[in-house]
């Protein structure tokens, strides 16, 4: 498969002759394309703009009135009590923040090094740590005991490492950056082995800086990974936790109306005032806003990992 | 003779050490990933052993009662085995049919839009979806099937027709968890469909415009064909994923508790979750875990065969 510049690969053309006639089915086929692409990207922002415009709207008027995109009555008494006790949600952030920057640089070093070394024609051991690796996407032991290695043997319920550390690594970002890998010649690694240069600083002070755009691709993987954990979270963080990661906590306001009344207690608003459904909207807001405000620019990074990551595993 | 004999083994064992030395720093450097995956990935699975046990928490894993097979056979009396199977493999293959079908489509038709700026916003938004959580995605699916306040419901109400009851109707979710599927995965799996399309050689198209192909002919006999290798290859990937669940899209979606729609909705990762968390059965997880990788493996195993005799440089292994 020729893959092009990823750049190209958002609003690029094939290359196509001019038209030497324009025949109706060409038209036809265009206008087929604006109307069903442009109902679908409609259909992928709507979602969107309901959580938006509900989280901006009165209780009262969500109660009659239903979600909706436009608001019937404009309010931000949701935003006002999911920051009446900043402590939560800014705790919440700084908790997912640190997570996903340990995380995100302690993985991409990871998984730099070992895609590096996996790739190298004359490391012996290659083919069977990549099998080692590889192995553990055919095969694993299922949720039950990795959920009691987790709890009992590391003893790591409740802490924020039970997070950070399964996800530092997946099987699939080291076979990325393996192919990322490939496309430098070995003949960089041979010349500066003659030179003298050790294997560790060939690949800190030659491989790191020629592989940025790779680099830049895996990491926004795993942070993007971190950013949305909750799965872990869940399993591990006890629901009487103080800071937890933003997902768990948009999960907590999302399924639990107690859990929304609990936090909402220190502010001045009855129980029964608590809104309930404007909240769960104004906390989705909070918790997803930077990602969707960062991911257009972004996005041609994952476009290249889901390109290299297709052909090959 | 003798030492005629010892003269290879010599030389195979300094080899041997030679390529240790030369390979010390390689192997460091491969050492942290390593250690992870003996950790996370290779010490749980003797933890299957759960599966052959009543467990216990005073006794642990290895010294709870050994009682063979029977959790096996309590998970194919009650039918749990079958209905989980079907589930999860009737979602994957209609994931599978039907995503591979609308990316496709996408993909062609964004090809036949010339608007530039037209085709990179719609791009942009339909990558939207792959980058939020699965929480927000059960909370937008609530948004529209909610039946006191959901989207779905509004517009109902307001042509004077029957509120739907989603939640605790089971058969409509085969379509709700498909439909979501496709609306979050056809942008961002589409990609590889064009950039497929990407490397159709123009001249070809050129010449078959020339034969006066028009454009429902290009599609059919060109750009179709063109993509049959990349479908297939993916097609083979993905059945050997064909008994792993996404756990997130369906517990989100569904709900924790919401036992009105388990016929439906209850998948392998559901049911073990379940079992260990709410029933804290972990012996009947752990029985359900152990089918599932030892069937998925030999699914792989499978799927990996018949890409080596489709297409050799693709095969995994």
């Amino acid at each position: 498969m020729d893959i092009r510049n990823e750049r190209d690969l958002i609003g690029g053309n094939t290359p196509r002759p001019a038209r030497i006639r324009t025949d109706y089915t060409e038209i036809i086929m265009s206008w087929f394309g604006y109307i069903f692409i442009g109902l679908f990207a409609i259909s992928c922002l709507l979602p969107f703009l309901i959580i938006l415009g509900t989280s901006f709207t009165s209780e009262a008027a969500v109660k009659k009135f239903g979600f909706n995109i436009w608001p019937h009555e404009f309010s931000t008494f949701a935003y006002q009590i999911v920051f009446e006790n900043p402590k939560l949600i800014i705790g919440s952030y700084l908790v997912t923040m640190g997570i996903t920057i340990v995380g995100t640089v302690v993985g991409l070093f990871i998984v730099a090094m070992t895609g590096y070394a996996l790739q190298r024609p004359d490391f012996s051991y290659r083919n069977k740590i990549s099998f080692f690796i590889y192995f553990t996407t055919l095969f694993s032991g299922g949720l039950v005991p990795f959920y009691l290695l987790i709890t009992q043997y590391l003893d790591l319920k409740d802490s924020y490492l039970a997070v950070l550390l399964p996800g530092l690594l997946t099987p699939f970002l080291i076979i990325m950056m393996k192919s990322f890998v490939r496309s430098i010649p070995h003949a960089i690694t041979e010349s500066a082995k003659i030179d003298g240069a050790g294997d560790f600083t060939i690949f800190l002070r030659l491989i790191l800086p020629m592989t940025t755009p790779a680099l830049a691709t895996i990491g926004l993987f795993i942070a993007l990974g971190y950013w949305n954990e909750w799965y872990n979270a869940m399993l591990f963080l006890s629901p009487d936790m103080d800071y937890r990661p933003l997902q768990l906590f948009l999960y907590n306001v999302v399924t639990s109306a107690d859990f929304i009344r609990n936090s909402a207690a220190s502010s001045n608003v009855a129980m029964s005032d608590v809104p309930l459904e404007t909240m769960k909207m104004a906390t989705a807001v909070v918790a997803t806003g930077p990602v969707i405000l960062f991911y257009p620019f972004v996005q041609r990074y994952f476009i290249k990992g889901i390109t290299v990551g297709a052909v090959k595993g | 003779m003798d030492t005629a004999k010892s003269i290879p083994a010599v030389r195979v064992k300094n080899s041997k050490r030679k390529h240790f030395r030369n390979s010390r720093v390689l192997l460091l450097m491969c050492l942290p990933a390593i250690v992870f995956f003996c950790i996370f990935a290779y010490l749980p699975m003797p933890g299957l052993y759960l599966a052959f046990v009543k467990y216990n928490y005073t006794d642990g894993i290895f010294s709870s009662p050994f009682v063979g097979w029977d959790n096996f056979k309590f998970l194919i009396i009650t039918g749990d085995l079958w209905r989980l199977t079907f589930n999860t493999v009737a979602y994957n293959i209609a994931f599978i049919v039907l995503g591979n079908i609308a990316q496709i489509t996408v993909a062609i038709l964004l090809n036949e839009i010339r608007k530039k700026w037209f085709k990179k916003i719609s791009q942009t938004l339909m990558f939207l979806p792959y980058f939020i959580s699965a929480v927000l995605i059960g909370l937008l699916a609530y948004n529209i099937l909610s039946y006191d306040y959901g989207l779905l419901n509004g517009i109902l109400r307001s042509l004077h027709l029957d509120p739907v009851k989603a939640y605790s109707e089971p058969h409509l979710w085969p379509f709700i968890i498909v439909i979501t599927y496709l609306w979050q995965t056809t942008g961002y799996g589409s990609i590889v469909y064009f950039a497929a399309i990407m490397g159709l050689d123009s001249e070809i198209v050129e010449a078959s415009e020339i034969d006066g192909a028009n454009a429902f002919q290009r599609i059919i006999y060109i750009v179709l064909p063109w993509l049959k290798p990349t479908f297939i290859i993916l097609l083979l990937f993905s059945l050997g994923g064909i008994l792993k669940g996404n756990f997130g899209l369906f517990f989100n979606l569904v709900g924790a508790n919401n036992t009105a729609l388990y016929a439906s909705t209850d998948i392998i990762e559901t049911y073990v979750f379940r079992s260990l968390m709410t029933n804290f059965n972990f012996s009947m997880g752990s029985a359900v875990s152990l089918y599932q990788s030892v069937f998925g493996f030999i699914v792989v195993l499978t799927a990996n065969w018949i890409v080596k005799k489709v297409s050799p440089e693709n095969s995994l292994f």
